[in-house]
């Protein structure tokens, strides 16, 4: 019965693309946000239906497949446009156009006053119409289209307010850097097709296990490819450098593209795909070494930014990090609700820090910021609950639950896992440290006076901002900014806190009701009951003071720099291996100078290049000619004549000769 | 009259107009020209009569007839566009007298530039 | 007779040599003037005796003396002749010569006893089938009468005598 009406779970935010994309420029402004937010609120009432249909039902085979027609139709090679609703899928279709409505909600009034408002909400709605393509697609071409839908919209989201050309530049630097992933999928999927003969995923699932031996060249060379892919799009090392500078988009952005839905498509690849991966252990090793490497490298990068979405998108890098761990020691069912969770606190803290933005007049520098717990308290408890939640704390049981599934479960994967989990706990450390620095330094300390505005669009309506910037540091907050800003955070919030509770640890009673559910899809595996429970506990108790730990460290650390700070050093000044993490641990430097300075050169060298030499060639021959023909029309008498006499002579010698 | 190859007859006519072709290929003054011009007629009629007299037909006079008609008016009218342009450029230099080309152009720019440095 | 006719193909060759290389104008009008009576010679031999006094009568008698009439008008002009300019045209002459001399030769040779073309036969030629040929001709005498008027005419003018 899903059937029949499943395919308007993507094509609902698609026409409201349409719809926009066409009549947005004349439509009041209600108008579209109605149009905007309304196509993913249908789109999100249509899934949870789907949904608690799918539940009920039981479908035989864990999943229900629509074939909606045949794409293409060229001999051995006909993938359909087909969608498949399983339970990974399901629990994918609920956190995007969930979270996604609400991050449109929020939007409502975000955005409200900007020009280019339609602009934004049919960018929006593409995204999310693409990101349900990507995550209910049956056949890995429609999941590859809706890859690309995603990047596109990424793209078009960074460079939002396109006026100042380094947001142009920062959303280019996105689209390239995940094109290098995009490149490597795109590569596997050639060999998946061609040596299994289809890219339908269940047809694919079975057909690797029976015809690849595990271990073997092809499965190491599908399963390394489909990685890379996700590496460029979840921003893992070594395709990460595009994720801080993305924030140069607007912070619902941020939150829906950079936090909640599109960096998890690689993960949701990875996951969709697993039975490639099993096949092929050592691509899981290097996805898992990839994952805590993301997470100890953006952990450090964090604890030195000074631009708040900055440590929020290296904080985005670093869970990330985890859910690839938690991919490659086999936890699938671990990495999903990790990343279920992750969109709860993530884009919670992303829209608390947009209102924080607003509030500071689009100041996003931390150290021009304080107090603002005082200021504003709605959105201080928000984003502290947020906060709890990234850093596994309670009263939120969000994180920790997440978190502590990827774990446990990285302890008991061999003799490397427990190497793996002590990183996974310095993680833990430093994502405490950072996360608790940026809320002393945003909230804590003196209140400061908001300054002058600087927008990152030019040529913006100063009117509006000028009764916004009032509004707001008159101590009015999220709350009374607007109930629809308010009401995505109290959400978000409360699902932080109770989220928890859709897969308990055992040690707290245990509700493995997300693993239960996604065993169809994804295997749980049997060494889930290996560990007796007493270490359980042991390495949660372990955990859970590394994370209280970074507290106290995290407010020593702001206080030092805050004082540093107000005693105008200059940035400069910073020591070394401040400047080092804050740059992102070099990596932007490397690839400049490594392949984006090499690449300048040869362009440039190769400016006049070959095919151009072959074309100038054949002007150049013209001109030869041109210049050797100019000598006989010289108005000489007498060699004209010649030439007659000469046209004679080739003339008796032709008919002579032949 | 005793028997003649008429092969030679027809190679001395060959080596006449050819040599009236160098002339007027060689000499610049105007004059000249129309000079060679006739001796390269003569040697076409000189060929005509060969080939009559080969056939012993009146048919190869007669059209010596006819090209010296031609000549004669062709030498008139050229002899008076001859004396109209002299008048008129006071020079008979067929190379100057030609429409400028681009040789001559450029020689003139670096003869300028020549004199010029 | 080949001895007479050897010697006078060798004097108009010669002449026609002298004509091309002198310097000055009137040598040059001389010498043609002897290339052409040797060619009249020859043309005798061939048994064309007509047109043999046509070409001393008309071409050496009328057409030569045009010449020399506007030599007399311009004055006498010498042309100088760079040696170089030379090899071009006498190699282009060469190859010609060849080509032709070639062509001539290579059919199979023709010795016909020579039979004199008397004026009569060429003239019944003439009025009979090439009669439409003396028409035109008379045109064209015609246009060049008139060409030569008009452009003396406009001479008179340029060289500033009273026109009538």
């Amino acid at each position: 019965m899903i059937m029949s009406w499943m395919w308007l779970i993507p094509a609902l935010p698609l026409l409201g693309f349409i719809v926009l994309a066409t009549l947005g420029r004349r439509m009041h402004s209600a108008g579209v946000a109605a149009v905007g937010t309304g196509s993913v609120g249908l789109s999100m009432i249509a899934s949870a239906a789907a949904v608690w249909l799918f539940w009920v039902s039981a479908p035989p085979g864990g999943s229900v497949t629509v074939t909606l027609w045949q794409w293409v139709s060229a001999g051995s090679f006909s993938p359909s446009v087909s969608l498949t609703l399983d339970a990974l899928s399901a629990v994918m279709i609920m956190v995007v156009t969930g979270i996604g409505f609400l991050i449109h909600l929020y939007s409502v009034r975000f955005m409200g006053g900007e020009e280019g408002y339609s602009r934004f909400f049919a960018y929006m709605n593409l995204f999310v119409g693409s990101m349900l393509l990507l995550v209910l697609a049956g056949n890995l071409l429609l999941l590859y289209l809706g890859w690309e839908g995603v990047g596109l919209c990424s793209y078009l989201l960074i460079g939002f307010w396109y006026a100042d050309p380094e947001n142009g530049r920062s959303a280019r630097k996105a689209f390239i850097v995940t094109r290098v992933g995009d490149v490597a999928l795109v590569v596997g999927l050639f060999l998946i097709a061609t040596n299994l003969g289809t890219l339908d995923i269940a047809t694919v699932a079975s057909r690797a296990v029976s015809t690849w031996a595990p271990g073997s060249a092809i499965a190491v060379a599908a399963a390394a490819l489909i990685l890379g892919g996700a590496v460029g799009k979840s921003a893992q090392l070594p395709l990460h450098t595009w994720l801080p500078d993305a924030m140069a988009g607007p912070s619902p952005v941020s939150a829906l593209i950079h936090a909640a839905t599109m960096v998890t498509a690689g993960v949701y690849l990875i996951a969709r795909t697993h039975v490639i991966f099993t096949l092929a252990p050592d691509v899981m090793m290097v996805t898992a070494i990839i994952g805590i490497a993301g997470v100890l490298v953006a952990g450090f990068s964090a604890l030195a930014q000074t631009n708040i979405k900055r440590v929020l998108a290296y904080s985005t890098m670093s869970q990330l990090g985890y859910m690839f761990l938690a991919l490659g020691v086999g936890a699938w069912s671990g990495a999903i609700f990790h990343l279920v969770t992750h969109a709860f606190f993530k884009s919670l803290l992303f829209l608390a820090a947009g209102v924080v933005i607003l509030a500071m007049n689009h100041e996003h520098d931390i150290f021009a910021m304080g107090g603002l717990a005082r200021k504003t308290p709605y959105t201080f408890w928000t984003f502290l609950l947020g906060a709890l939640a990234l850093t596994a704390l309670p009263p939120t049981t969000a994180g920790f639950a997440s978190k502590e599934l990827i774990l446990s479960r990285v302890w008991e994967s061999g003799s490397g896992g427990r190497i793996l989990w002590v990183l996974g706990i310095l993680g833990v450390f430093v994502t405490s440290v950072y996360t608790f620095r940026l809320i002393f330094t945003v909230f804590g300390g003196k209140p400061r006076e908001a300054s002058p505005s600087n927008h990152p669009a030019q040529g913006h309506d100063e009117a509006h901002r000028g009764a916004l910037k009032e509004g707001l540091a008159a101590g009015r907050d999220g709350r009374q900014a607007g109930v629809i800003m308010g009401v995505p955070l109290l959400i978000l919030a409360v699902l932080c806190v109770v989220g928890g509770f859709l897969d308990l640890p055992r040690t707290l009673g245990g509700s493995p009701f997300i693993t239960r559910f996604l065993e169809t899809a994804l295997p749980a595996g049997n060494h889930a009951t290996e560990m007796p429970l007493s270490t359980d506990s042991i390495l949660q108790i372990i955990s859970e003071a590394v994370s209280l730990l970074g507290i106290p460290v995290g407010w020593l650390v702001s206080r030092r720099a805050v004082r540093i700070v107000t005693q105008t050093r200059a940035p400069e000044a910073r020591p070394g291996f401040v400047r080092f993490f804050s740059g992102g641990m070099g990596f932007d430097w490397l690839y400049d100078r490594v392949i984006v300075r090499p690449f300048l050169w040869l362009w440039n060298v190769n400016k006049r290049d070959v095919a151009d030499r072959i074309s100038d060639g054949a002007g150049g021959l013209n001109m030869l000619f041109s210049r050797a023909l100019r000598f006989t029309q010289n108005g000489r008498v007498r060699w004209y004549a010649a030439g007659v006499a000469a046209g004679a002579a080739l003339v008796i010698a032709a008919a002579v000769l032949l | 009259m005793a028997s003649v190859p008429f092969e030679y007859g027809l190679a001395v006519a060959a080596a006449l107009f050819l040599l009236g072709l160098v002339g007027v290929l060689v000499r610049r003054n105007l004059l000249f020209i129309l000079l060679c011009v006739e001796i390269m007629l003569n040697a076409a009629g000189l060929a005509f009569i060969v080939a009559g007299s080969r056939w012993g037909q009146a048919d190869g006079q007669v059209m010596f007839i006819f090209l010296l008609s031609m000549a004669a008016a062709e030498v008139a009218v050229g002899l008076a566009l001859i004396l109209l342009l002299y008048s008129r450029h006071k020079d008979l230099d067929s190379d100057a007298l030609g429409v400028g080309s681009v040789q001559d152009e450029d020689e003139r720019q670096r003869l300028a530039r020549r004199g010029d440095a | 007779m080949n001895l007479v006719y050897a010697a006078s193909a060798c004097v108009a060759i010669a002449a026609t040599v002298m004509v091309i290389t002198r310097r000055n104008a009137v040598h040059a009008l001389l010498y043609l003037v002897v290339s052409l009576l040797a060619v009249a010679v020859i043309m005798l031999l061939l048994g064309a005796a007509f047109v043999a006094a046509l070409e001393i009568i008309i071409y050496a008698g009328a057409i030569m003396v045009l010449f020399v009439f506007v030599i007399m008008l311009i004055g006498p002009r010498n042309d100088t002749v760079n040696p170089r300019t030379w090899v071009g045209p006498v190699i282009l002459g060469l190859v010609l010569l060849a080509e032709l001399v070639y062509v001539i030769t290579s059919g199979k040779a023709t010795s016909v006893a020579v039979k004199e073309v008397t004026p009569r036969q060429v003239g019944i030629a003439l009025l009979g089938p090439y009669l439409i040929g003396v028409e035109v001709t008379a045109f064209l005498l015609l246009a060049g009468l008139v060409g030569a008027f008009h452009l003396g005419r406009r001479l008179a003018v340029s060289l500033g005598r009273k026109g009538d």
